[in-house]
């Protein structure tokens, strides 16, 4: 178990530092624009620029200037080239907005993703399974902003019907209520996806598990059928749901929702990503990353441990 | 006819005459692709989608036709001061803005609160009223809706199966050279695999294509202009190729191990021919289903592109450019952003349905599954 954290730690850490390398190669290698050029402003003279190269270091070797960012990350001084802000301070000012995005429709999206297989699966064929199968292909073929900006037009104040607010994101601490309020539609908007392709995995794995040798000695020792697909049928099943929801999850934590953050304005860190993209700005891209890179070898570790839980013949290795 | 007999008396003999009775034509060998397409056969909802997507895929290959002969304008050409007849009434494609009822796209008579004021307003729908000109509408630069919606479909459907076709390239080398080699070359791209597993695919995808949208791309003797189609298919098939090279090596290496590759190697077979007629026709079927479904994949992965404008850029059309378009306009042109939202779940829609039924029909326990 010791080995198992110090291998899995050490793997972490070498594949955040090389994704931040990707990002940066990525920015050194497609000619982009001078940066220099950028942080001097429309009506910088020659001069101008060359000292902002100098004094920024853009005139070093790329090596040189990559493991100068890694050192202002750790530090917590890197700045934006565009806005000349803190990037930690920015991506934590994104954090709350991206957490309760994440967890709120990660709760919604597991709930609904194996309720909707489960059912299915049981009346498998029935028209029930129909309805749903049919359904959840509709959900994985959306767009996920198109259906935000539809849910918006048809629900959110501003469009036909003003039920919800639009967009925008309430911290907790102000006003518990219109947090929730405010959340729930880029909930809903971003589980619809989720929920489909949940329960198209599920509804299979069950089908599967059902025919097994050992769900038919259940039922030959008379167990109940609530008991056996509770117990034996869903416990199997559910083993690739975890990996998917622990990579998913923690691909939203790190700000892989940016397209939802970006329909519904709500200033996480995903849109703080997608910005920064926009204005070619180098250091938060990086900053973004490692955070991301970070939540999803964190999750891929925990699904590993939970898997030798919920099987106990898997050790992690 | 064949003779009644009974089980008692049934020898290798009876068994042989049997056959010999049997019209020639009756046993033949079948391969797995005539038993693949037998079960497909028989899978009308498959047929159903596969249908629909060929009729998007002839609609938009025939976008040229429609601009010229039917809504007499190109994807790009601006009406902004034009006016056109509708039902015999001349009806400017742009109209003058003012305070607009949301509700129902009618100007306010009332001063309530569902009025919003816009500064020009496009001609809505006009459903063939107007001689095939304007049928979904025009957007702020006076610009065929309908006419931008095939060429938008068009760019979109090329960048989706050419950014496939790309991926699975890619991915089927990766995971032969993975599966064939092991060792040390295997470690090295499934390194690689690991490394971009860690980066959310959008993130990647917007970062890799903003890069590229400034200036395009003019290195190592390739030459991309910045708005070419190029950059939007090349990033994201390279953003997807460890999500189909992952699965594709697992069965290459558990193929590797079989028998008939240890005759080939005995035989003195070459590493590519063992790869490449060997090992590739045995996930041949996994290749297609993946091809199929993640043609849909990208179709969707694109507009989000777009919409982040990392994607397909401006004045081009493509499915994710109208929905960008559209979304300033929805409160009084719904259309503008429905439309394209409604033809990509259309096509991405048939891609899946058949996408399953192919494989379903291709190996009934497969488990090939794509992540999204």
């Amino acid at each position: 178990m010791a080995a198992f954290f110090v291998r899995r730690t050490v793997g972490a850490a070498l594949v955040c530092v090389a994704v931040t390398f990707v990002v940066f190669l990525i920015f050194i290698v497609v000619p982009g624009g001078d940066p220099a050029q950028r942080i001097a402003g429309k009506n910088a003279t020659q001069q101008n620029i060359v000292n902002i190269r100098h004094s920024w270091g853009f005139d070093q070797p790329f090596y040189v200037q990559y493991w100068r960012m890694l050192k202002k990350m750790f530090s917590g001084t890197l700045v934006s080239y565009t806005s000349q802000q803190n990037v930690i301070q920015q991506i934590k000012q994104g954090m709350p907005a991206t957490f309760s995005l994440t967890i709120g429709a990660g709760i919604i999206w597991l709930l609904f993703g194996i309720s909707v297989g489960v059912i299915a699966a049981v009346t498998a064929g029935r028209l029930s399974d129909r309805v749903i199968t049919v359904l959840a292909l509709i959900g994985i073929s959306m767009p996920v902003f198109w259906l935000g900006i539809v849910a918006r037009y048809y629900l959110a104040e501003g469009g036909l019907t003003s039920i919800f607010p639009d967009g925008e994101y309430v911290p907790f601490t102000q006003s518990p209520v219109q947090w929730f309020w405010h959340l729930l539609l880029p909930w809903l908007v971003l589980a619809v996806l989720f929920i489909g392709f949940y329960g198209r995995v599920l509804r299979g794995n069950i089908l599967d598990t059902i025919n097994e040798d050992y769900v038919r000695t259940a039922k030959a020792k008379g167990l109940s059928r609530r008991r056996i697909l509770l117990k034996h049928v869903l416990r199997t099943s559910l083993i690739p749901i975890v990996t998917l929801f622990g990579l998913d999850f923690a691909a939203v934590l790190g700000g892989g929702a940016i397209l939802t953050e970006t329909v519904f304005d709500l200033h996480g860190v995903g849109q703080y990503a997608a910005q920064s993209i926009n204005n070619f700005d180098l250091p938060p891209i990086m900053g973004v990353t490692l955070y991301g890179a970070f939540f999803i070898v964190v999750f891929s570790v925990l699904v590993d441990l939970f898997y030798a839980y919920l099987d106990p013949r898997i050790r992690p290795t | 006819m064949a003779q009644r007999v009974t089980e008692s008396e049934f020898t290798l003999d009876t068994a042989a005459a049997l056959a010999a009775a049997e019209p020639a034509s009756a046993i033949r060998g079948r391969s797995p692709w005539y038993l693949a397409w037998r079960r497909l056969r028989r899978n009308y909802v498959a047929f159903a989608f596969l249908g629909l997507f060929v009729l998007i895929l002839i609609a938009c290959a025939l976008a040229g036709v429609y601009a010229r002969h039917v809504a007499h304008t190109g994807p790009n050409t601006n009406h902004i001061l034009e006016t056109v007849r509708v039902d015999g009434k001349p009806v400017p494609v742009i109209s003058q803005g003012g305070y607009i009822d949301k509700k129902t796209g009618k100007p306010c008579t009332t001063g309530g609160s569902d009025c919003v004021l816009l500064s020009a307003i496009p001609i809505g729908p006009t459903w063939f009223s107007a001689g095939g000109r304007f049928v979904l509408g025009a957007d702020q630069n006076g610009r065929d809706i309908a006419v931008r919606l095939l060429y938008g479909g068009r760019n979109s459907l090329i960048v989706g199966i050419g950014s496939s076709a790309l991926c699975v390239f890619f991915a089927v080398v990766l995971a032969l050279l993975a599966g064939y080699f092991r060792g040390w070359v295997d470690f090295v791209i499934t390194r690689f695999f690991d490394l971009f597993y860690a980066f959310p695919v959008v993130l990647l995808g917007i970062a890799l294509g903003s890069a590229l949208a400034i200036n395009g791309f003019h290195r190592f003797g390739i030459n991309i202009q910045s708005g070419s189609l190029w950059i939007p298919t090349l990033v994201i098939s390279y953003v997807l190729i460890p999500y189909v090279g992952r699965p594709l090596r697992g069965q290459v290496l558990s193929l590797r191990e079989k028998e008939f590759v240890e005759a080939a190697i005995a035989q003195g077979a070459s590493p590519l021919r063992i790869m490449f007629t060997d090992l590739l026709p045995n996930i041949a079927s996994s290749v297609l289903v993946f091809f199929t479904l993640i043609i849909a994949n990208n179709i969707v992965l694109e507009a989000g592109l777009s919409y982040l404008g990392a994607g397909v850029q401006p004045p081009t059309p493509s499915w994710g450019t109208l929905i960008t378009d559209g979304q300033d306009l929805i409160v009084t042109r719904p259309w503008l952003a429905l439309a394209p939202g409604i033809a990509i779940i259309l096509t991405v829609l048939s891609l899946n349905v058949f996408g399953d039924g192919l494989r379903d029909a291709l190996d009934p326990r497969a488990k090939v599954k794509v992540e999204h």
